[in-house]
């Protein structure tokens, strides 16, 4: 019974963290558990108590809504000067608030502390696939554009299709909008589907693909990085087949908007702390992220790049106007 | 020979005292964490993350913990269905529909023990399955693309009209409503918003954990104050419990056909356990007919849906380890667990990592004795915590709910949500409108969707793609590529079809057998 009460008082404290000054730090994963928001609030949380980072252990609060809008809105408006609070963020905080999906909310009403690792984005194609490479998809696309439909985690429009999106725009084909794409529940029932012969291909993340690379049943015709992935020595990159496009998820933290320079800069440190352990090395081979590091002023300018190009596709697409 | 030495791999890793103390602490609180309103399997292994990373526990404990908790919560789901007509969670809504009419009439105590027995079958038939069958079962996931679980979604919508016994019409609203209320928040093919009014605490849609508790406990607790107690089911007394082994032996029948159903739900990433349960009642509501007398409270009404929501429970664990694909929100907290333990679920994990899959499979085992052991000759324990006066009970359903809803999303808005469901159940049932088919409707609805427009996708607007043709641009033909699809709408149509045309046969009445 009294570990029942323990469970139920740890919701209990869920709702009131942050008001008390001597609270733990809190991270806010702004999705359900099971996701990379979840994954990098309870693998970064627990590194930095690990190494001695943060005093007691960092408690994760999930609060899902909105595709990270209400967590978004929720530091906006309530914790703008919380010290004691970090965000899970990733590409996909930048693709949404850069669709406008976040209702007004922009980039500049938090900051983003840093990244320590991205998950590669992939194109995969089931083992027994015609297409030997990325050119061979690109051809296919370009001579019958309903004959090859791919699928991916996020919806149309979101950061998987954008990929999709990337790679033929810089192939030279314009009629961007025929393109076929099919929204998954995320990126394992992506992949099965392509295995299943329903999708002739499929976008996702390195870490959503490497049981099934291991395991033969998938091929990787391309890594969206700029050098090939440590570990995955034989995938070739899209740069070196000819298409100039680089996509990684990067996972990362912001932090309210308020909180003070030396504040933001201590988080800075933390979190290089975190990049720089034993530890974070373990869990990023063990999930099929690659090292990417950007802490500091460098990464909010970084940020802000990816946004704009975001912006620029996403319009050309119609999901903005 | 392989399969015993892995066993007793299993074994050696999970019957050491302290990993017997986790599985044996794991049920206890999933029984209770499964019986209160508003936490279900899913929050309940996630509210318990934390305490599984402070506790320092390693890879094997941990999952022994998280999984004694996740079969807990199935089995204990059904005690609050049973004794209060609340679903203690999602997977046993369907319980209440012959549960609750059976406490009515005095046998509480019988639909306890007999829900217990099936939830035990299905557990244990879906381990097993796990066991010998999942890196073999995993394919199954293969053949099903968006025409396949659109022909899936279809049939279980096809049998909701036969959900409530009296009036069809009404039930088929509901389930309209439960439709309706699914298409609200993010469109999953555009990333369009739909409904929300601007709303971002709606952008995601209407939580259905949101819209149980408001219809089903919220809702009790109006009634209970409106008629000061009288019309209420809160307050069902519990005789002495024995053990009714005639109900027992005849519903065997009954537990195999609900487990392989529910199973096969689980399995597939994109049904999982409530569909399971759903189509394991429906299907033995067909099987047994109209003299069957399901939704009346008849012991069957019980066994099916129990089978079948523990069997899916363990079936899902299937593509979970297998692909790396969660098949219900418990899974997905699952893998999350995994993934931050260093643990790759996939196609490789039976073979890389044997400790965690065998450590993992005889806990299940040991895991479904004990609960079967809490759950039959102690379920008066649990059944003590459910039975306190109504000025304990109402107050504290009402704060459980309060608090499970909250720490859904930590959102003042669920919890005004929770209470406009409160209302509309209330006055559904002022309406005699059933409200099981709205929670369907919004449980099923989005997936059903997202199926059908996938399919269009794929097909370019081809109609044939749903019964399995689709075109081969090499032959200029269209060709057959799956009997899958056409067999499920086939079951879909009977279904549908079935209670009407045994309705003109059986006019005449007989004599119910029990």
């Amino acid at each position: 019974m009294k570990t029942k009460f323990r469970a139920l008082a740890l919701g209990a404290i869920m709702s009131v963290a942050g008001s008390a000054t001597l609270a733990a730090t809190e991270c806010i994963a702004p999705a359900n558990p099971g996701g990379g928001w979840d994954f990098t609030c309870r693998q970064i949380g627990k590194i930095l108590y690990d190494i001695g980072q943060v005093d007691s252990p960092v408690q994760v609060t999930n609060m899902a809504g909105g595709g990270g809008g209400l967590a978004y809105s929720h530091v906006v408006n309530e914790r703008g000067d919380d010290n004691n609070l970090i965000v899970a963020a990733s590409q996909a905080t930048a693709t949404r608030l850069a669709q406008n999906a976040y209702a007004g909310m922009t980039a500049d009403q938090v900051r983003f502390v840093g990244a320590i690792g991205a998950d590669p984005g992939v194109i995969v194609v089931a083992a027994d696939s015609p297409f030997m490479s990325l050119g061979d998809m690109v051809e296919a696309i370009k001579a019958d554009t309903g004959s090859v439909a791919l699928g991916g985690g996020s919806e149309a429009g979101g950061f998987d299709h954008l990929k999709e999106l990337m790679v033929l725009k810089e192939a030279g084909f314009t009629d961007i909008t025929k393109i076929k794409y099919i929204g998954l529940d995320g990126g394992g029932d992506a992949i099965t589907q392509t295995i299943g012969g329903f999708t002739q291909g499929m976008t996702g993340d390195m870490s959503e693909i490497v049981g099934f690379l291991q395991s033969g049943e998938v091929r990787a015709l391309a890594v969206l990085t700029e050098e090939r992935v440590p570990g995955f020595e034989d995938i070739p990159t899209a740069v070196e087949q000819g298409f100039d496009v680089v996509a990684v998820n990067w996972r990362g933290l912001y932090v309210p908007k308020g909180i003070s320079d030396a504040d933001f800069e201590a988080w800075g440190a933390r979190l290089q702390a975190v990049a720089d352990s034993q530890e974070w090395q373990d869990a990023m081979v063990a999930n099929g992220l690659a090292p990417f590091t950007k802490v500091g002023g460098d990464f909010q300018s970084w940020v802000d790049g990816v946004i704009a190009d975001t912006v620029e596709l996403s319009k050309e697409i119609g999901v903005i106007q | 020979m392989e399969l015993l030495s892995n066993l007793a791999l299993g074994f050696s890793v999970a019957l050491t005292p302290f990993t017997l103390f986790l599985a044996v602490a794991g049920c206890f609180l999933g029984t209770i964490i499964g019986a209160l309103p508003g936490l279900g399997p899913s929050n309940g292994v996630a509210i318990l993350i934390p305490l599984a990373f402070s506790l320092g526990l390693d890879a094997t404990s941990a999952l022994v913990l998280m999984t004694a908790v996740y079969y807990g919560a199935m089995y204990g789901g059904r005690i609050s269905s049973i004794l209060l007509n609340i679903p203690g969670d999602e997977p046993a809504l369907m319980t209440t529909l012959d549960g609750y009419p059976m406490a009515k009439a005095g046998r509480a105590g019988d639909a306890l023990v007999l829900s217990g027995f099936a939830s035990f079958f299905g557990a244990l038939f879906a381990t097993i399955g796990l066991m010998l069958l999942a890196p073999l079962l995993s394919r199954i996931a293969y053949q099903f693309g968006p025409s396949e679980y659109f022909a899936l979604y279809l049939l279980a919508f096809s049998t909701l009209g036969g959900i409530a016994s009296r009036n069809q019409a009404k039930a088929a609203l509901a389930s309209c409503m439960g439709l309706g209320i699914a298409m609200i928040g993010l469109d999953n093919q555009t990333g369009m918003p739909r409904f929300t009014g601007g709303n971002l605490h709606l952008m995601d849609g209407v939580d259905f954990l949101v819209a149980i508790v408001g219809l089903f406990a919220v809702a009790e607790v109006f009634v209970f104050i409106e008629s000061h107690g009288r019309e209420s089911s809160i307050g069902v007394k519990l005789g002495k419990v024995t053990l009714p082994a005639r109900d027992l032996a005849k519903g065997i029948g009954t537990m195999l056909r609900s487990s392989v159903i529910g199973f096969i739900a689980g399995v597939l990433p994109g049904a999982g356990a409530s569909l399971g349960s759903f189509l394991a009642y429906m299907g033995e509501k067909n099987v047994q007919g109209e003299k069957g007398g399901f939704g009346t409270g008849v012991p069957k009404g019980v066994m099916a849906p129990e089978a079948g929501n523990n069997a899916a429970a363990g079936g899902a664990l299937v593509p979970m380890l297998t692909l790396g694909v969660p098949g219900s929100g418990t899974t997905a907290v699952l893998l999350a667990l995994l993934l931050t333990l260093n643990i790759t679920p996939g196609p490789t994990l039976f073979t890389d990592r044997p400790d965690v899959v065998w450590g993992l499979i005889a806990s299940l085992l040991i895991a479904n004795f004990v609960l079967l052991a809490m759950n039959v000759p102690m379920v008066k324990m649990f059944v003590h915590i459910l039975s306190v006066p109504a000025w304990v009970l109402l107050p504290g359903v009402m704060m459980i709910s309060f608090v499970g809803i909250y720490s859904l999303s930590g959102s003042y808005f669920d919890l005004l949500l929770m209470i406009f469901f409160g209302i509309v159940g209330w006055i559904f049932r002022k309406l005699d409108v059933p409200t099981v088919p709205i929670i369907l409707g919004i449980l099923l609805g989005n997936h059903m969707e997202d199926a059908l427009r996938r399919a269009m996708i794929l097909s370019d607007g081809d109609w044939r793609f749903l019964f399995g043709f689709r075109w081969h641009a090499p032959s200029d033909a269209y060709e057959f590529y799956s009997a899958i699809p056409s067999s499920l709408l086939a079951l879909a149509v009977a279904g549908f079809l079935a209670p009407i045309f045994l309705r003109r046969v059986i006019k005449k009445p007989r004599a119910v057998s029990d």
